[in-house]
């Protein structure tokens, strides 16, 4: 499959793109397609990305999240071992109280990774069946260090 | 989708033992802490606990250069640096177009297969060592030396190499480089006969391996398994196929699979490809091409406003570089998609009903390096 087989079935597939503002959008500027879509779309999409039989999306290489300083983005990659054609999904979430489905229950490598940028970013995972600090050690929580504005004076050198 | 059985998560029922293998522990070969569940001798579940050697270098290479982030990615997963750093450098020559000089090229490939050779050796006499045999890993060190002995040479150091950079590689080969290594093809093709007859065929060894940590392929595809760990398991996933990077695409190579998915599968996998690496620098070394070995490059590097990804195949598995830059001279945000990590959150469902024996087994078979893990 190529990038723009991918880009017609997935406009077919999802109402986001056909309706007259579309809640969606289509980058094809990368190497990879990517897809921005909202946060009350993205459980119903990646559960058609990984059933659809005709996406089949069923690995997951890459979960990260982006601080913009002012909304965070969280960042999937994902190929299909059938066809091979990867796919990048973003979804903006509010910087204060970011919320998002887990996808753990889809892909289960997501578990660890959601567990990491839970305790860097504070993304909070519902129905994430383990959200516990995982790198960090006790007494991290809700520090968020990866964010752009973490200070501590101590163990952190600012060239 | 998720079991029943795996969504408990309250073990703490009258009768289970929970036990701590790690932080120190001499299987782990390094920090690991695994906190097990334990009815009798049966494993209910494993829990890693992670971190113990996180330095967050992702946060570190946001206010480092392109030039100089490179370097600290060697110290993320110790016995595949060349790779590591191939990887880095593969990305941000993706963003800044620059195109690698032929000679760089097959410099590249030289080093990373004979990195992925030193790798899979030292995993080779680890694993026995752990399962219970030492002798293999005196045997393993002898043909790491050497290969070790040629990095010297031509790089400076022995574990932290440093050597490629954007745009090629940091220095020309030493002028012993060819010779040296044609020394090693015949010394490691007889040895490697040897470490075939001495563990592989030993029915010790079988019997400590064979059926032990089963993961099918479905399972090793959502659990984001990669490199040996899921070829083991049937998964065509080597990057240097699918996705073919510098002369890849020239060379004649299999892609190995075993379709058992234990721990004989994952170890034969590893055995098999130490053959392939070997195929790959002898079709190399007295045809690498003449020329420079880097190419031109600004004193500071910008990539452009934008998301760059590359993958690459370290001896673990697949090694992501995601850079998204803003147009500065540092990167926004890096991402190191590290092998090590996916393949560990495998453990607990490998290990899932096997005896407390068998875990020793298992994590060898998964040839975790804890650096690669916590980063």
């Amino acid at each position: 499959m190529t990038k723009e087989d991918l880009k017609i079935k997935l406009i077919e597939l999802f109402p986001q793109f056909t309706t007259e503002i579309p809640s969606a959008t289509i980058d094809e500027s990368g190497t990879w397609l990517k897809m921005n879509i909202s946060k009350e779309d993205f459980l119903n999409v990646v559960t058609q990305l990984k059933t659809n039989l005709s996406f089949h999306f069923d690995f997951l290489f890459c979960l990260t999240c982006i601080d913009w300083k002012t909304h965070l983005t969280m960042v999937y990659h994902f190929t299909s071992t059938t066809h091979r054609q990867p796919l990048v999904l973003q979804i903006t979430l509010d910087r204060e109280h970011p919320e998002i489905e887990t996808v753990s229950s889809i892909w289960r490598t997501a578990e660890f990774h959601e567990r990491e940028v839970y305790e860097m970013f504070g993304v909070n995972f519902l129905h994430h069946p383990d959200l516990r600090l995982l790198i960090l050690p006790d007494g991290w929580e809700n520090k968020r260090p990866m964010l752009k504005d973490f200070e501590d004076p101590i163990n952190m050198i600012k060239l | 989708m998720y079991r029943e059985t795996d969504i408990v998560q309250d073990t703490s029922i009258e009768g289970d033992l929970i036990i701590n293998v790690g932080p120190q522990h001499p299987s782990t070969h390094g920090v690991l802490h695994l906190v097990i569940t334990l009815n009798g001798e049966t494993i209910k579940k494993i829990e890693p606990h992670l971190g113990y050697i996180h330095r967050s270098i992702e946060k570190m290479c946001e206010s480092l250069s392109y030039r100089q982030f490179i370097y600290v990615t060697s110290k993320m997963d110790y016995l595949s640096s060349h790779i590591n750093n191939h990887g880095c450098a593969l990305c941000i020559e993706n963003g800044l177009q620059i195109e690698v000089p032929p000679r760089a090229q097959a410099i590249r490939v030289l080093m990373d297969e004979l990195t992925r050779m030193a790798s899979h050796q030292l995993w080779w006499g680890a694993n026995a060592m752990d399962i219970g045999a030492l002798t293999p890993f005196f045997h393993a060190f002898r043909e790491r030396e050497m290969i070790n002995d040629i990095f010297e040479e031509t790089c400076g150091t022995r574990l932290t190499m440093n050597y490629m950079v954007p745009g090629g590689v940091m220095a020309d080969l030493h002028p012993n480089f060819q010779k040296r290594v044609k020394e090693f093809i015949p010394h490691f093709k007889s040895k490697i006969v040897e470490y075939d007859e001495l563990l592989t065929d030993n029915i010790i060894f079988q019997n400590r391996t064979k059926g032990i940590g089963i993961i099918s392929k479905e399972d090793a595809i959502s659990y984001g398994c990669t490199g040996p760990v899921a070829r083991g398991s049937g998964v065509y996933c080597d990057v240097r196929k699918l996705n073919p990077y510098e002369i890849y695409s020239q060379l004649k190579f299999d892609e190995i699979i075993e379709t058992g998915g234990d721990c004989f599968a994952r170890y034969m996998v590893r055995m098999r490809e130490m053959k392939q690496s070997l195929s790959i620098i002898e079709q190399l070394i007295d045809v690498i091409p003449e020329g420079d070995f880097q190419a031109k490059t600004k004193a500071v590097l910008k990539l452009p406003k934008g998301e760059f990804y590359s993958q690459i195949e370290t001896a673990r598995g697949e090694f992501g570089v995601y850079i998204v830059s803003e147009g500065g001279t540092t990167p926004y945000r890096i991402k190191f998609r590290s092998p090590g990590f996916s393949n560990l959150s495998a453990l607990d469902f490998m290990a899932r009903g096997s005896k407390i024996g068998d875990l020793i087994a298992i994590m060898g078979s998964l040839d975790l390096v804890i650096p690669d893990i916590d980063r």
